[in-house]
């Protein structure tokens, strides 16, 4: 079967990204400096992909106080969920067709 | 045009990070080795040099020697976390990690609730005097927090808890074999286990 590279996410093109949904689609939601220790990179870093990400809705941004400091939890939504997927199937194919 | 090999690394990239990021990876198979040792050495001077068998202690229980033998005891918990936390902390940094991270955090927590409870039931039977439930006791809350971590690290920490609530069990009912029941639960199972451990793991 001839799978096309074209079938990739461009927006999962980066490792960050990357990294992102994998450790969302492992936990139910993770705060920035979670995903910071996960990722290891610098905030500026981070918050850009994450800002990228949540403009294509596939993460969702929940914001609240824990002891009056400012803490922001992300999660996966069903839209990214569902790209997530495809993107891993798309993966899976193009290594099985090119072997 | 991306390789194929780059492929494989973004799904070997994924695969891990979705691991690594729900489950605490930096156990070693030392620490359970370690901490099975002490515990036989442990029961050895309990049992030789404090003359500690709960069954004979709690009918005109010596209080010298009980107050010996929780000293000792304490003594043992601790050599035996600063043992673990150190061969984790190798461990992690081995592979660029932080030990101290969220997964590590969820860990400690899914223990804490079951330890602490044990914990305080023990110190609470001890003071009233039920000398002999003590031992089967930290058997069966042990194997209680080993089975709640498991869900955060590696599935055998999970069968672990499994065989010592079951010891635990064993020994609440053949009282008298107490102590042989605990040597074989922190003693001789952890030692089992950390084997096992070290040549899935870490070889």
């Amino acid at each position: 079967m001839k799978v096309s590279i074209d079938q990739l996410n461009k927006a999962f093109e980066s490792r960050v990204r990357l990294g992102i949904m994998s450790a969302l689609a492992a936990n139910h939601k993770l705060d920035f400096n979670s995903l910071k220790q996960y990722l290891n990179v610098t905030d500026g870093n981070l918050a850009s992909h994450l800002k990228g990400l949540e403009k294509e809705r596939f993460i969702g941004v929940e914001k609240s106080f824990i002891d009056r400091k400012p803490n922001t939890k992300y999660f996966m939504t069903k839209e990214g969920k569902k790209a997530f997927e495809a993107h891993l199937r798309t993966l899976e194919k193009l290594i099985k067709s090119q072997k | 045009m991306k390789e194929n090999r780059d492929y494989i690394k973004d799904l070997a990239e994924i695969r891990s990070m979705m691991e690594r990021s729900s489950k605490f990876l930096s156990l070693s198979g030392w620490a359970g080795i370690m901490a099975g040792l002490y515990a036989l050495a442990g029961v050895y001077i309990a049992y030789n040099i404090f003359n500690f068998n709960p069954t004979s202690i709690s009918s005109g229980s010596n209080s010298f020697e009980l107050v010996n033998v929780v000293i000792l005891a304490i003594m043992i918990l601790t050599l035996a976390l600063v043992t673990a936390i150190f061969f984790s902390y190798k461990k992690a940094k081995g592979k660029g990690e932080d030990i101290w991270n969220p997964t590590s955090r969820r860990l400690l927590k899914s223990m804490l609730v079951p330890l602490l409870s044990g914990g305080i039931l023990i110190i609470l039977f001890l003071v009233n005097g039920f000398i002999e439930l003590i031992l089967p006791l930290s058997l069966i809350f042990y194997g209680l927090s080993l089975y709640n971590a498991g869900k955060f690290t590696i599935d055998e920490v999970k069968l672990l808890g499994f065989v010592q609530i079951g010891l635990g069990l064993l020994s609440s009912y053949f009282i008298e074999y107490g102590l042989i029941f605990w040597a074989i639960g922190f003693g001789v199972v952890h030692i089992i286990y950390g084997i096992y451990m070290h040549f899935r793991y870490e070889r």
